[in-house]
């Protein structure tokens, strides 16, 4: 099939990884994770339940600015999405800066709800659409969030999987590594290999990522495409051609 | 009694310098024709809370010499990019910052709504986030075997500052669904507010109205700012200027054009009246 965006196979590939699920939360700049939410919820017919952070349509909090959190310490946010300036091997995650922290090389906007997040939503979900040796790294210069924990630390949550604009890795919690699960159309292993930064297990096969057939295509650029306009709508003029509805 | 202030210049006069300033994500409306009446007046060495992020009004404060401290779980223009005189006041060392995560900053303003000393947390054990605040601590949860949690003292304002819908006279602010504007006035010690409108009634007595409203007993002081959150949004009222947005985002990107910004946007037409009134 020609025509398909990389951002839609991205979409397609996640959203599939949110299916069954009852309640899926997006947080800030995630205009992808956003997108793949909206799919998994146009299949699934009315679940999961998305809600997504500076939307006033679909999103149904009503105290504050809080209220996400206090969802996810209980347990009622199956799956959210993390991304990092640099996402090492074990899945510590770094939003903060390059260098030391007081008089950094690079700073970036800070940690947001990753302190928290990523240890309390069973399904976190990392994606970083620049995969190369500088993105994903063998240890991050700051820890926003530790992609594994001390036994004795309640940590219901974590990393699930990293999706990146070449490949997906799945994550093993108990080995704290990433192994490669499947290649993008038009990327190689070997390429994914000189684009890494930290180590990983390769498989004796490993599968091409599904693009999105044209149901989906169709929902994507449907009624997708016109709900994440609302809260990016540059993201959708970019990807989809449309503008913000008046 | 909260006193009705004619403008939004008697408001910004009320905050001074060194002051500790609780302020709204983007996405709740904040005050920005205060803070250009804050510039104006040169307010310095602000500590500015974002609760729990703050965008182009920390970043426009930041560039505009007002912030000693940024205490915030994050700086960001949204799809707009990076905070560009947040991160180059970072790089160069002339802020100092208080890393956060969301909730950290929701638990330290519900300590001290309820005048707690301070509030219990789970996550952040083995962040850096954590490892940088020496004002946190781990304690061993008292009911757990072996469980350790994060201890988050209590954290109150000297000021609330941010923007509403709409006000009666009585100095009762409708926020709806914002309540972090409602936990901020509840934790902050005083609560500075601009309003869309000021209405007639008591949006206290309406039921329709009043589980969404701060009672005047937490509001200081209020002033009536029309378009009051320009460039950014009053949701369900008016939308954010993004052409405005990404010209600002252009221009910050250097302090020499930063300057032009903000002499531009001090000259703005239609907010002339805002530094007249």
């Amino acid at each position: 099939m020609t025509g398909i965006r990389s951002e839609e196979v991205l979409i397609g590939a996640i959203a599939g990884m949110l299916s069954g699920l009852r309640h899926v939360a997006v947080g800030a700049s995630s205009p992808v994770p956003g997108a793949a939410a909206l799919l998994a919820r146009a299949k699934g017919g009315s679940l999961p339940r998305v809600s997504v952070l500076g939307s006033r349509d679909n999103n149904f909090f009503t105290d504050g600015g809080k209220e996400l959190f206090d969802c996810a310490g209980q347990g009622r946010i199956d799956a959210f999405f993390l991304s990092g300036a640099q996402i090492d091997g074990s899945a510590n995650i770094n939003l903060v800066s390059i260098g030391d922290p007081d008089r950094p090389k690079a700073r970036f906007p800070g940690s947001f709800g990753s302190g928290y997040l990523y240890y309390v939503v069973p399904r976190v979900i990392l994606f970083r659409f620049e995969h190369t040796v500088r993105t994903l790294v063998d240890k991050v210069d700051f820890v926003s969030a530790p992609g594994v924990s001390e036994p004795n630390v309640y940590r219901p949550g974590g990393p699930y999987k990293l999706i990146t604009d070449r490949c997906l890795f799945a994550f093993d919690k108990a080995r704290a590594r990433f192994t490669l699960e499947s290649v993008h159309p038009g990327h190689t292993v070997e390429e994914i290999a000189e684009n890494t930064g930290f180590g990983y297990d390769v498989p004796a096969t490993v599968p091409e990522t599904p693009v999105p057939d044209a149901e989906t295509l169709a929902l994507i650029r449907g009624p997708v495409a016109e709900q994440i306009a609302e809260i990016y709508p540059a993201f959708a003029e970019r990807v989809f051609g449309i503008a913000k509805a008046a | 009694m909260t006193d009705l202030l004619p403008s939004v210049e008697a408001l910004a006069a009320r905050i001074p310098d060194g002051a500790k300033v609780a302020v709204p994500p983007d996405y709740a409306p904040a005050a920005n024709a205060l803070w250009r009446a804050a510039i104006r007046r040169g307010v310095r060495d602000l500590h500015l809370v974002g609760v729990p992020v703050f965008g182009y009004q920390g970043d426009l404060l930041i560039g505009a010499g007002c912030v000693a401290t940024a205490e915030t779980s994050a700086v960001t223009l949204g799809e707009h990019g990076l905070a560009p005189r947040f991160t180059a006041a970072v790089k160069a060392g002339t802020i100092r910052v208080l890393d956060a995560t969301c909730p950290a900053v929701h638990a330290g303003l519900q300590a001290a709504e309820r005048g707690a000393p301070f509030s219990v947390m789970r996550g952040l054990i083995g962040s850096d986030i954590l490892a940088r605040r020496a004002d946190w601590r781990v304690i061993d949860n008292p009911f757990g075997d072996n469980d350790p949690v994060v201890a988050i003292p209590a954290l109150a304002p000297d000021f609330a500052v941010f923007h509403a819908r709409k006000a009666d006279r009585n100095g009762n602010v409708w926020v709806g669904v914002r309540r972090e504007c409602m936990l901020m006035a509840h934790a902050a010690r005083d609560t500075l507010v601009t309003v869309e409108e000021i209405v007639d009634g008591d949006l206290i007595a309406d039921e329709t109205t009043a589980a969404g409203t701060i009672p005047a007993l937490y509001v200081t002081a209020m002033a009536e700012a029309k378009r009051g959150a320009w460039p950014q949004a009053v949701p369900g009222h008016y939308g954010a200027d993004d052409t405005h947005l990404a010209h600002y985002a252009e221009l910050a990107r250097t302090e020499e054009g930063f300057q032009r910004y903000l002499t531009e946007v001090m000259q703005e037409p239609g907010l002339g009246r805002e530094a007249a009134e």
